[in-house]
């Protein structure tokens, strides 16, 4: 009985699906999945904007990856973990080698795609979120956490907290609280706060903030009343801003707040005015600010009027899209030197992007020169990287405040190892032997 | 007494805030008491409301027309945006929908919702607008009683001010305007109230009209709140226990059912929430809402049910 | 012309009452059950279009199928009971969470891991049993009122989920990935047997369901829905129907959600079974026709398809828009002909469907 109005459906659909403009055949296909609506545009468009701008730039200025040009096509996810799930099946298959690797900017989605890449085999980057122990590559053959973990963060925030109080030993008896997004991303930081705490002999006050964030009293209110030491907010989206305004309306100081680097760019504090004067944040390395890859974009891209960003282009989002842009397109490029220069497979990009080195001299030739240090991947760290630094916010821009901190590898490797190995027990995943790789 | 200072603090805040609640659930209160519709479109409506005052006021004041002179216009092309949206749903969703079950409705009301939330975005942008139109910070009472003090904010005062000048507004709407009467007629049945010669479809343009202007001062106070943006829309979640306690149908009941809601969640949050877990004041309210209703199965305030065969 | 009942006589109360009276129908679903079976897992071997594509098995049949069985959970609470429910997403989550917990072993209970079906079924049972504690307040509470008491359940389960780590199996994230899928030694990995299964499972809980409207429980049901007291005056005792409406919808729920984690999200969290799950079950069965089976299947089909196909159809026509807009757009048109078919048809596309039958029979000699 249903078997028109499903006939008619399924036939529209696939009509759509076989529809699709033809690929040219020397195309390499990677795809976007982005969020431009719901509760985290707000973040998700400067994103989008610089991944579109980057692959525009390589085909305008370089004509594509040593000749391969670039076919890129976005999908809207809207955050939401059955879209992405959606949109990662409808993308994985285009071009003429399928999708070359996935970055799906959200934790949630990051998880579900997780078990379904591996069967596929096309890797997925998801810079400075996602799976904290998927830094472990022996297990996660095909995530990427480049640049940095919610792990690394959080080691890194403690550290910049204890050096303004003066030194570790200072920490002992104070009261640090972790203000955070009710979600697997908001969560994953506390085990190794957890640790840290134990170390330093600080007390974690756990402070969960319901999915979208946008009503944070009662929660401020129990800062006021506690009086922790130092906030840690662990937000997203409207989150971040919301919670800048309910610290400031209960007279907390701004300065006594550090928030994670996806807590840290300018849809955060813009909204927030005055308010946010003195509130700080990690960096992903990068901050905000145009660098020499952003004249070229100017040149190459929004001189033909091909760029898509606003007023958020060199905003910190918009750069961290570039950088994760550029992470992926020198993947390809690493992987284009054992497979030759032609479209390639998820499995051959994930061979190059689990051997991408970035020198000091290679980083400066790419134009990201003071965004980025020195990366090098290897199996055993997908990481690549494990430094940061903190910003302030002084109520017109972002400025350094600090040094190049690095995570100790001694307080989050334990974790990676044990969290990892028992993915592979549920999985049965043998992990590989990172020494016969190469 | 620390604590009693604070748990004074919790109740104060708890209260105002539910008066902001309450001015979001107000617009729910009007059109199902003058139309018997469950409005699910009111989240969308604020968020039309916020972002078409935002952005006007922006370009207003693009122009170099002062601040003053630019909030009043903007105030204005906000409104008539309103009327606008009021005329589109009754024309062309509500009006061919009269006196159909109250589920199919609902139902058009979230078709309405959608091409609201798609057309706000459209026309005015996805993107987060700060909006300063009432001050944001805090006064500190009591500091010699209470260490510490207690802390008010003055934005809540505002949300306070502006739902009490609503409700008497409201009020003397329904109670003393051949309008307001006509409005409580429809309420009652729609078809009697067409048959002695009621104009339906100019009764519900004012009573969506009215919504509107209810969602435009929701979407001032909150859109000052938090920047005006989507996720506004997630404030119809909150209101909707408000509602329920008040009662679908009472005006006093919204605000009461606010100052209930508000009060029971932020203690719930701090004293409850440290014993099992924080974050359990969006249950909490529905459990409190749930609970009232075990008592009074229409709200605290809502007519009373009467069930004939 | 070929759907006429001329010569078909009835000769038994039985074949009166079957599901399908008309032979026509009869064989209309037997093929349609013999190429969903059979068919499509065939065309899929030999990759035949459109089935060669795993995008369409696995990521538009998988969840239609997915959420139309939850959509008939959602129907027989609301469509045949009349007790409106926006706690549908809380009652997946349960079955989703209970059923990884049997299967990953609970040993505080002294309880081994248990097989993928058992395990399935029992988050079903677990939501059943939620569903008659939070259905107990539709004794007292009605009409939109009663939707805050399943709207406190919604809540009060995203929380509970995300709270209580055990749930989780102390998973440091709180985000859980489903174990292997396998079913009698046989295991579920690929597009089509993932397919096959899901479609096993709406088979059997429409059958069921369908059977249970046609039965006595049923009529109490649609009872109680046209008019409580009423059906109270003539002897149906609300509590028994109200609940057990409310344990049976909670059951199939149960089961979709145990599904949709399992076999199509695969790794989730509780926002996969957030308000926007329950309202979108509820459009599902207002826009496919309250009180039919029929209804669940082609709501789901449209409320989830549509948005899909809204989506790519720029693209697919060749036009450069920004995804921004085209969700805006896919909005403005999805609420426009939600509106659109309220005000031509309330009752929804079931409705529709009765009504195209009717012309059918009569066509092409209305007389």
């Amino acid at each position: 009985m249903i078997s028109k109005a499903m006939g008619l459906a399924l036939a529209a659909l696939g009509g759509l699906a076989a529809a699709a403009p033809a690929m040219a055949q020397n195309e390499q296909f990677i795809p976007i999945l982005s969020y431009r609506t719901g509760a985290y545009a707000v973040n998700g468009i400067p994103w989008a904007n610089a991944s579109a701008d980057y692959y525009n730039l390589l085909n305008e200025r370089d004509g594509g990856i040593n000749g391969v040009k670039i076919a890129f096509e976005e999908c809207e996810t809207g955050y939401a973990t059955d879209k992405g799930v959606e949109c990662y099946e409808r993308l994985k298959g285009k071009g003429p080698t399928g999708a070359a690797f996935f970055s799906p900017l959200s934790t949630g989605i990051t998880f579900a795609l997780t078990d379904k890449t591996l069967a596929d085999k096309i890797p997925i980057i998801t810079m400075g979120y996602g799976r904290a122990d998927s830094k472990n590559g022996a297990v996660f053959a095909w995530n990427f956490p480049y640049l940095g973990t919610y792990w690394t963060a959080a080691d890194i925030a403690v550290q910049h907290v204890a050096k303004e109080m003066g030194g570790e030993a200072n920490l002992k008896g104070k009261k640090i609280a972790l203000v955070y997004h009710d979600s697997p991303y908001g969560k994953e930081p506390i085990p190794t706060l957890e640790i840290l705490s134990k170390k330093l002999g600080f007390e974690l006050m756990q402070v969960p903030v319901t999915h979208p964030g946008v009503e944070q009293k009662s929660q401020w209110l129990l800062i006021r009343q506690s009086k922790p030491d130092y906030v840690l907010l662990w937000g997203w989206g409207v989150m971040n801003s919301t919670a800048i305004q309910e610290a400031a309306a209960v007279a907390f100081p701004r300065d006594k707040i550090i928030g994670v680097w996806w807590s840290g760019a300018e849809p955060d504090v813009v909204p927030a005015g005055a308010q946010a004067i003195g509130y700080k944040s990690l960096m992903l390395q990068h901050g905000a600010g145009e660098y020499a890859v952003h004249a070229d974009l100017k040149k190459f891209v929004y001189a033909k009027g091909k760029g898509l960003a606003k007023e958020d282009f060199s905003q910190v989002l918009y750069n961290r899209g570039l950088v994760n842009a550029m992470l992926g397109a020198e993947g390809i490029r690493a992987a284009q030197k054992k497979y030759g220069n032609k479209p390639l497979t998820g499995e051959q990009i994930r061979w190059g992007l689990e051997n991408l080195e970035l020198s000091e001299a290679r980083i400066k030739e790419l134009g990201f020169e003071g965004m980025l240090k020195p990366v090098k991947i290897t199996c055993a760290d997908h990481e690549g990287a494990r430094t940061g630094r903190v910003q302030q916010w002084d109520g017109k821009a972002w400025k350094e405040i600090s040094d190049w901190y690095t995570a100790r590898q001694e307080i989050t490797e334990p974790l990676v190892a044990d969290i990892s190995a028992k993915y592979a027990a549920e999985k049965k995943i043998t992990p590989r032997d990172c020494s016969k790789e190469s | 007494m620390a604590g009693f200072g604070s748990f004074l603090e919790v109740l104060i805040s708890g209260l105002l805030a539910g008066v902001l609640y309450s001015l979001v659930a107000l617009g729910y209160v009007l059109i199902y008491k003058a139309s018997g519709v469950f409005n699910y479109s009111q989240g969308a409506m604020v968020l039309l409301a916020g972002l078409a005052l935002v952005r006007a006021l922006g370009f207003f004041e693009s122009q170099g027309i002062p601040y003053a002179a630019a909030l009043v216009l903007a105030l204005l092309f906000a409104a008539a945006v309103m009327a606008l949206t009021a005329w589109i749903i009754e024309r062309f969703i509500l009006g061919p929908l009269v006196n159909q079950n109250e589920l199919t409705l609902f139902m058009s009301t979230i078709g309405a919702a959608f091409i609201l939330e798609g057309v706000a975005q459209m026309a005015f942008g996805s993107e987060v607008y700060p909006l300063r139109m009432f001050p944001k910070d805090a006064w500190i009472l009591g500091e010699a009683y209470f260490p510490g003090g207690i802390l008010i904010n003055k934005l809540d005062i505002w949300g306070g001010v502006i739902a009490a000048v609503l409700v008497a507004a409201i009020a003397l709407f329904f109670q003393r305007t051949k309008t307001g009467r006509a409005l409580r007629a429809v309420a009652d049945d729609h078809l009697a109230a067409q048959s002695v010669g009621i104009p339906i479809s100019w009764i519900w343009f004012v009573v969506w009209f009215a919504a509107g202007l209810v969602a435009l001062a929701a979407a001032s106070v909150w859109g000052t709140k938090l920047g005006v943006q989507f996720s506004i829309t997630f404030l119809a979640l909150k209101a909707l226990p408000v509602l329920i306690i008040g009662g679908f149908t009472s005006v006093p009941g919204a605000i009461a059912g606010g100052l209930i809601v508000g009060a029971g969640e932020k203690l719930a949050e701090i004293y409850l929430g440290a014993l099992i877990g924080g974050g359990i004041e969006y249950w909490f309210a529905y459990v409190l809402a749930l609970s009232v209703l075990m008592v009074r199965p229409q709200g605290l305030f809502g007519e009373r049910l009467i069930e004939r065969i | 012309m070929f759907y006429r009942e001329a010569g078909q006589f009835k000769t038994s109360y039985a074949a009166d009452m079957a599901i399908f009276p008309i032979r026509q129908d009869r064989i209309a679903m037997l093929l349609l059950l013999a190429f969903a079976f059979a068919g499509v897992p065939l065309l899929a071997a030999f990759h035949v279009p459109p089935f060669n594509s795993e995008y369409l098995l696995r990521a538009i049949i998988l969840p239609f199928l997915i959420l139309s069985l939850a959509a008939i959970g959602v129907n027989v609470l609301i469509g045949y009971c009349g007790q409106v429910s926006l706690g549908s997403g809380a009652f997946m989550a349960i079955g989703a969470y209970s059923a990884y917990k049997f299967n990953t072993g609970i040993p505080g209970l002294w309880l081994p891991p248990l097989p993928t079906l058992a395990s399935i079924l029992l988050g079903g049972l677990m939501a059943s049993i939620a569903g008659i504690v939070f259905g107990i307040p539709s004794l007292r509470i009605k009409g939109l009122y009663l939707s805050v008491a399943t709207l406190a359940a919604q809540f009060f389960f995203d929380w509970l989920f995300l709270r209580v780590k055990w749930f989780t199996n102390y998973a440091p994230s709180g985000s859980v990935s489903a174990p292997e899928l396998s079913f009698f030694g046989l295991t579920v990995a690929s597009p089509v047997e993932k397919y096959l299964l899901a479609l096993t499972f709406v088979c059997v809980f429409a059958l069921g369901a369908k059977n249970l409207a046609r039965g006595n429980l049923g009529r109490q049901w649609m009872a109680i829905r046209d008019m409580d007291i009423a059906a109270e005056l003539i002897g149906i005792r609300p509590l028994a129907a109200k609940l057990s409406a409310f344990a049976v919808s909670s059951f199939i729920i149960g089961v979709a959600g145990a599904l949709w984690a399992f076999v199509y999200l695969g790794s989730w969290e509780p926002l996969a079974f957030n308000i926007d799950r329950s309202l979108q079950l509820l459009f599902m069965v207002i826009i496919g026709g309250l009180g039919t089976i029929l209804g669940s299947f082609l709501g789901a089909a449209f409320i989830l398809l549509l948005p899909i196909a809204l989506s790519q159809l720029p693209a697919a026509v060749g036009l450069k828009i920004s995804t921004a807009t085209i969700t805006h757009l896919e909005f403005i048109i999805f609420g426009s002909l939600i509106c659109f078919l309220l005000i031509k048809e309330p009752l929804g596309f079931a409705r529709l469907w009765q009504i195209g039958k009717e012309k059918l029979r009569l066509w092409p000699f209305p007389y």
